[in-house]
């Protein structure tokens, strides 16, 4: 089976110092991946290289196309990476604000990606926008509100359903539950969870919290000062953990 | 019954006839000359000349007179003519170090090589109106140097920096420079094209900028290593004779700043600069163009982005030419009837979709 | 001569007096530049192609770009036509005519259809316009997402790309917001399926006449851009399928001639705020009364105060 996403010997540099380096791994489709780690640990300079936003000093990332295969996105040209970050990949940033447009109402963030893709009926659109809105659990009168009106849960779950709207095939999510209460994390990831099986999406997400792998991921890198570390399934890595660093991570979470 | 008007031409030509009565004034008093306006009002025709980017001190002075003294349109004056010249060429670059400095400062060292020369200055007059100047009260000599010959070297103070190599170096890209006034400008922008859109830039919008920079908007301390002013000779390779001949002089002010800069991944901490350059004797606008180019450069120098206006090259570059932003300010004036009209129907149109489906709410509430 | 006038003021005069223009005021390289940016306009319908824009003698924001197409296409033999709101007496018509007929010294008409080129702001001509005529339109901003994205750079990338969701996000959001799509000039079109182009600030009225037989040329001199539109191109104004595109105007005939499809233009005539509806094209409207067609409010037309 042809694996989804190809990554291959990624690197990236600031200078003398290393962002991340020597990451390789296959991402199958409907398969989730988690990397975790703290703060400095290469893990959000790793994932916006996946995704585009910044170029690797080496290394390949290659994504199945729907018209031509493995292609290459590192060596693509930028009209065809963006064409695939409008359809085929999705990204869903830590702050909403970044991933949404304050000033346009929460049906139009539902809607853009549809009408950016060629949707020209009005009541089409507007009813998909509401179907979204209520799998995000947000209210349907909401539709004409702006998102700077909403709670941040509330927006981190716009950003998810304009996000995956076009049905894309690998999302990106860069700490989904950064800054959000507990509870409402809690919600966010059981939704999450939800969406990726229905879907059958296959994700990479970023994040520090342990739960959250726990809970979407089935797989798992640790990275620790731009290097992985620790690599496998999650409840492998989580129950069983061998490098010294993972060990430290696992026992540091507090148990309430 | 309803008339329509005409005279659309009649009316052009009478408020042609009454703006030169306007200009001339009253009769009574002696008309401005030409000559007077270049040889009095020089800071005019110097701010003329380089936001027309024509030096020509006489078309400046004309320009002015024709304006009324109002300097943005004997810029746009200017400009105009300047469209219809033909170009024969381009001078050699101008090597400023070789300028005849009338006035020369330094703020970063005390002294230096050519010295410190004031020069003809507003800096340390007290700015009291002079009441004898509408008398016209005839002006004392100014005193001659005495002591010995003014010094026939002026070396930039910028070159005994990079002597120590404490300058950041600007590479010689080996392409010549090119024209703003006759290509369209196009983002990126290279360095070239944004110091020509400085130097021919409102020297008010230039300044607030400038100023901007200074209160914490994308700060970097600017030093003015050097601000020089003088006549420099203009040459031009000649292809018939072979060899470069000098066609002119010109008066310059130019005006280089030092700021500091933290060194980046690859470079250790440096000396980095900014540049101005404008006609004539115009202080304000080439250090004001100094301290924008410097942040202008952000990019280029591993900077980041603060998201300060004078950072934002579309935003300073777009909108620094008075002609466009004057032009397109006062274009509302023209009549806009007929946008206006569709507009009109267009708001009577919503509400009343907006009145009929109030009523209609109502009424359904009640059933 | 006034006595204050010295020595140096006569001789600038003599020396400099400057009397001979080119033809229509732009040397010949300044037209060849604009000619070959009119032809790459043409080959790409709906799509801006920078120029290197002059400065004319007119402000910028009062037709400069139309001028300076319009003069790079006119030859000797034309006879010129500018309107601007649909009328040949507004007084920046009548500054540009003047301008051609002093440096080019062409033939000028108010007849539609005697012109070989129209200039003209805010208005198509209601009379379908010929294979043998140009049509020159002064824009003010040519881009028709700036106002949704200040940054040309990225306006760039989005046409490069067509990158035109937000396009739809904006007509979407005026139908949330008032029930109809809140566009009422300047309003936006796709050409030949794929530019998004905006006609220049013309009332949406006028957008179906975009499909016309005569060359459509778009000057915008501040900002540095021309358009064109080939004849008999495609031009679709953007909607949904549920909220079709309407060219709407007031549901009125014009007073003086009866009219019932051209723009009007709404006049007030008396304290009482009585109005008057009258055609906006004032020479489609001197010609229907030529030939007897009068409205409710006809009356004979006298030369007014200057």
């Amino acid at each position: 089976m042809t694996p989804l996403l190809q990554v291959e010997n990624i690197a990236k540099f600031y200078g003398a110092r290393i962002g991340c380096t020597d990451v390789s791994f296959d991402l199958y489709p409907g398969e989730v991946m988690g990397i975790v780690g703290e703060s400095g640990s290469g893990k959000s300079t790793l994932l916006n290289t996946l995704a585009g936003h910044l170029t690797p000093d080496r290394g390949a990332v290659r994504f199945d196309t729907r018209a031509d295969g493995l292609r290459d996105t590192v060596t693509m040209s930028e009209p065809e990476r963006r064409m695939l970050s409008r359809t085929d990949w999705a990204f869903v940033h830590q702050h909403a604000r970044d991933g949404l447009r304050m000033n346009v109402s929460a049906g139009g963030n539902v809607g853009e990606r549809l009408m950016a893709v060629g949707a020209r009926h009005y009541g089409d659109i507007r009813a998909s926008a509401t179907d979204w809105l209520g799998r995000v659990e947000i209210n349907e009168d909401r539709i004409d509100d702006r998102p700077s009106a909403f709670s941040g849960g509330m927006q981190q779950r716009l950003q998810i359903a304009r996000n995956l709207v076009t049905g894309p095939r690998l999302v990106f999510m860069d700490e989904p539950t950064g800054g959000l209460d507990v509870s409402v994390q809690a919600r966010l990831l059981d939704l999450l969870r939800g969406l990726v099986r229905e879907m059958g999406l296959s994700a990479i997400i970023v994040t520090h919290d342990l739960a959250v792998v726990r809970l979407l991921a089935d797989r798992l890198m640790v990275m620790k000062d731009g290097h992985v570390v620790e690599t496998g399934l999650t409840d492998q890595v989580l129950d069983d953990p061998q490098h010294g660093y993972t060990q430290l991570l696992v026992s540091s979470v507090l148990q309430v | 019954m309803y008339v329509a008007v005409k005279g659309g031409e009649r009316a052009i030509d009478n408020a042609h006839a009454w703006l030169a009565e306007e200009r001339r004034g009253d009769a009574k008093v002696p008309e401005l000359s030409v000559a007077q306006i270049r040889e009095q009002m020089t800071l005019a025709v110097n701010r003329v000349m380089a936001e027309g980017s024509l030096y020509d001190p006489d078309l400046a002075a004309l320009a002015i007179k024709q304006a009324r003294g109002d300097l943005i349109e004997a810029v746009f004056l200017i400009r105009a003519y300047r469209t219809t010249l033909p170009r024969f060429g381009a001078s050699r670059p101008m090597d400023t170090g070789t300028m005849a400095c009338d006035r020369r400062v330094s703020a970063t060292f005390k002294d230096a090589p050519g010295g410190q020369v004031l020069g003809p200055t507003f800096d340390y007059t007290h700015r009291l109106l002079d009441f004898k100047l509408a008398a016209d009260g005839e002006v004392p000599p100014a005193p001659e140097a005495s002591e010995g010959e003014p010094p026939a070297e002026t070396p930039h103070i910028m070159e005994f920096l990079d002597r120590e190599g404490l300058m950041q170096r600007d590479t010689d890209s080996k392409t010549p420079p090119r024209d703003l006034t006759r290509e369209p400008l196009e983002l990126p922008a290279t360095r070239d094209l944004r110091l020509q859109a400085l130097t021919r830039g409102d020297e008010g919008f230039v300044l607030g900028m400038a100023y901007s920079t200074q209160r914490g908007y994308a700060r970097n301390h600017a030093f003015v290593a050097e601000l020089r002013i003088g006549k420099v000779a203009v040459e031009m390779d000649i292809p018939e004779l072979g060899f470069a001949i000098e066609i002119g002089e010109v008066e310059l002010t130019e005006c280089e700043t030092v700021n500091q800069f933290a060194g980046s991944k690859t470079e250790p901490p440096q000396f980095t600069r900014g540049y101005g350059l404008v006609f004539g004797m115009s202080e304000r606008k080439a250090i004001s163009m100094a301290l924008v180019d410097r942040a202008l450069r952000w990019e280029e120098l591993g900077e980041d982005n603060l998201g300060a206006p004078a950072q934002d090259a579309e935003f300073v570059l777009y909108h620094a030419d008075n002609i466009q932003a004057t032009g397109f300010l006062e274009h509302i004036k023209l009549p806009h009837y007929v946008d206006f009209q569709s507009e009109l129907e267009l708001i009577r149109k919503l509400r009343r979709e907006a009145t009929a489906a109030a009523q209609d709410a109502p009424r359904e509430a009640a059933e | 001569m006034s006595p204050a006038m010295t020595q140096s003021d006569q001789d600038l005069q003599e020396d400099r007096g400057m009397n001979d223009y080119n033809f229509a005021y732009l040397d010949e390289q300044t037209k060849r530049m604009i000619r070959r940016a009119i032809l790459k306009g043409l080959a790409i319908p709906g799509y801006q192609v920078p120029f290197a824009s002059r400065e004319m003698p007119m402000p910028y924001g009062w037709g400069t770009g139309g001028v300076q197409v319009s003069a790079a296409v006119l030859t000797p033999e034309d006879t010129f036509k500018v309107i601007d709101q649909g009328a040949d007496d507004t007084t920046n018509a009548v500054s540009i005519r003047r301008f051609f007929q002093k440096t080019a010294g062409v033939a000028v008409t108010e007849a539609t259809t005697e012109a070989s080129v129209i200039q003209t702001r805010h208005r198509i001509p209601e009379a379908a316009l010929r294979e043998d005529q140009v049509l020159v339109y002064q824009v003010p901003i040519p881009e028709p997402l700036r106002f949704l994205e200040p940054s040309e750079v990225e306006t760039r990338k989005m046409h490069e790309l067509e990158e035109y969701g937000l396009m739809h996000v904006k007509l979407y959001e005026d139908i949330a917001q008032h029930g109809a799509i809140a566009t009422a000039y300047a309003y936006p079109v796709k050409v030949g399926g794929r530019y998004v182009m905006d006609p220049s600030p013309i009332p949406k009225f006028d957008n179906p006449k975009l499909e016309m037989a005569a060359i459509q040329l778009f000057g915008a001199g501040r900002e540095q851009r021309i358009y064109a539109l080939p004849p008999y191109t495609q031009v679709v104004s953007l909607d949904f399928e549920d909220h079709p595109f309407e060219a709407s105007k007031a549901d009125h005939p014009c007073g003086l001639c009866g009219a019932e499809d051209s723009y009007l233009d709404e006049l007030i005539v008396d304290d009482a705020g009585g109005r008057l509806f009258m055609c906006s094209d004032t020479d489609y409207c001197a010609a229907r009364q030529a030939a007897g067609h009068r409205g409710a409010d006809a009356a004979p037309v006298v030369e007014g105060m200057a």
